[in-house]
């Protein structure tokens, strides 16, 4: 009796989990149209704000908690509003402007295919016809994956902070007046 | 939340109860920051006695005043980007009531137990820089855009010593979660502004900032940018902005409290009674005051900064000085 319950609650889950995963994608994909259909700069840049907040819907609802929380803090919180932040300094206008659009759109639809098809391959060559089961429902915790982090990649980790570091000291000496 | 009640609830039933709690956990600590501090307390300091009609001693203004802007007619400025400029005020306001979810108010008191806790915090507090950018923009005038723009630097440079802050409080603890923050400072027997009083104060500084209270109120300077991003807005959109301001200040305040001054606990009382649930949020409220009455205090002690002194001291000053508080936290944890 009580396997029963729990199998239907699961079951339940897996349902609403599914029915949401739907209606965020549906949003991020018209929000991602309007960022590059949009006649306003302001405009594409807030409709970008949905998209990411889209991807962080979706790490929740994945169970990647921290993630999703990253995504927020970093994309949304910094990201973003540093380029808003860069647009209204410069040339936001009100209303919509003419030549927004940019000429190079064949070799960008070419690029954005061809990453499709390369983690279209990737995610099927990993798991194919099988059913990816979910290990446990409750979300991962901050914990494993600060152990991840700082033990299984800390290499990667470390290459990355190099990386952010090079590209920090290289705006400061691209801006600075000489 | 709800365990304390011992009542049984669907779903749906449940979402519906904390969302009303929600609005009253917002809405009745901002009414008495408003009144207390804003109405009668500067008042007092500036030798006069405040709003004294309405109510005795002037206790039914709020009413009054809401009374006013929800009749105040929503003026669009004919410029303006219609859409951009109606969606500022609730993007704010959103962020501020995802700030109360993470509050807990005593051992099974809480809204939603996150795992990542204050980091939840500090992420959603970042998305009201959006709004603010938005209003600024979306007014399409040059005092509201100047003001939206400041008011994005500044909250940008006050973010890092503000997480920076937090991190020796989450060093000590071993957890980002806000339940278990305040349970191990009961643990340690001692709160965590003893060890933790120079992470205190760069909270203290930082928050002022973030909530662009003076001495930081350059992005609302009213004797330069008439009011700031706030220019063009009236009546219920600039209500919203108002609450949002007050109410991040009291959730702020209370975020403070759980981190440096053990939340819902009270020294030499077991933490996780059960009846710490029904006191738990009074002992946070009244903490809460607390660190309210400083923020109040130093708006109306301070003049503002300028715009170069107030970058100056939080890129020079205040993260060194957040970093070396990591620093010697870090080494303290790992010694002892």
């Amino acid at each position: 009796m009580t396997t029963v319950t729990l199998m239907t609650t699961a079951l339940g889950a897996v349902v609403a989990q599914n029915v949401f995963f739907y209606m965020i994608a549906a949003i991020m994909v018209f929000a991602a149209l309007r960022v590059v259909t949009s006649d306003n700069i302001v405009h594409a840049a807030l409709y970008l704000v949905v998209v990411l907040a889209g991807v962080a819907a979706q790490f929740v609802l994945l169970g990647a908690e921290f993630l999703g929380v990253t995504q927020v803090l970093v994309y949304i919180g910094a990201v973003v509003v540093l380029f808003l932040f860069g647009i209204m300094l410069t040339r936001a206008k009100v209303g919509s402007e003419a030549n927004l659009d940019h000429q190079n759109r064949w070799p960008a639809i070419l690029t954005a295919v061809m990453l499709l098809l390369v983690m279209a391959y990737a995610v099927i060559d990993f798991a194919g016809d099988e059913e990816i089961e979910v290990i446990n429902a409750s979300p991962t915790s901050v914990q494993e994956v600060s152990d991840a982090i700082f033990s299984t990649y800390i290499v990667a980790f470390e290459a990355i902070s190099v990386l952010l570091l090079a590209a920090l000291i290289g705006a400061i000496v691209v801006a600075r007046k000489e | 939340m709800l365990t304390p009640l011992a009542l049984e609830f669907a779903y749906w039933q449940e979402t519906i109860v904390k969302i009303v709690i929600g609005l009253v956990a917002v809405l009745l600590p901002t009414g008495a920051l408003v009144y207390m501090f804003l109405f009668k307390m500067m008042s007092f300091m500036q030798s006069r006695l405040g709003p004294m009609e309405t109510g005795p001693h002037g206790a039914m203004q709020l009413l009054a005043e809401f009374g006013k802007f929800l009749q105040k007619e929503d003026i669009f400025p004919s410029k303006a980007d219609r859409w951009v400029f109606a969606a500022a005020p609730f993007v704010v306001l959103v962020s501020t009531f995802m700030l109360v979810l993470v509050l807990p108010g005593g051992p099974s008191a809480y809204f939603t137990d996150l795992s990542t806790g204050i980091y939840f915090a500090l992420a959603v507090s970042s998305v009201s820089v959006i709004g603010t950018l938005m209003a600024g923009w979306g007014s399409n005038s040059k005092y509201a855009l100047l003001g939206g723009l400041r008011a994005a630097g500044q909250l940008i440079a006050y973010e890092l010593p503000l997480v920076l802050s937090v991190v020796g409080v989450v060093i000590m603890a071993g957890t980002l979660n806000l339940r278990e923050i305040v349970l191990s400072q009961s643990d340690f027997g001692i709160w965590f502004i003893i060890p933790q009083f120079l992470g205190f104060l760069i909270y203290l500084i930082a928050i002022q900032a973030e909530l662009t209270q003076p001495p930081f109120d350059m992005p609302v300077a009213e004797s330069e940018l008439v009011t700031g991003y706030l220019t063009e807005y009236s009546g219920l959109r600039f209500l919203l902005f108002f609450i949002a301001e007050f109410a991040t200040a009291a959730i702020f305040s209370a975020i403070g409290a759980t981190l440096f001054l053990g939340g819902w606990t009270i020294p030499f009382v077991d933490p996780t009674a059960e009846f710490m649930n029904y006191i738990g949020p009074f002992v946070l409220g009244i903490k809460m005051i607390g660190i309210a009455f400083l923020i109040f205090w130093f708006r109306v002690t301070y003049p503002r900064f300028r715009e170069d002194q107030l970058q100056r001291l939080a890129w020079k000053f205040l993260i060194p000085l957040a970093l070396f508080n990591i620093v010697v936290t870090a080494v303290f944890k790992v010694v002892f």
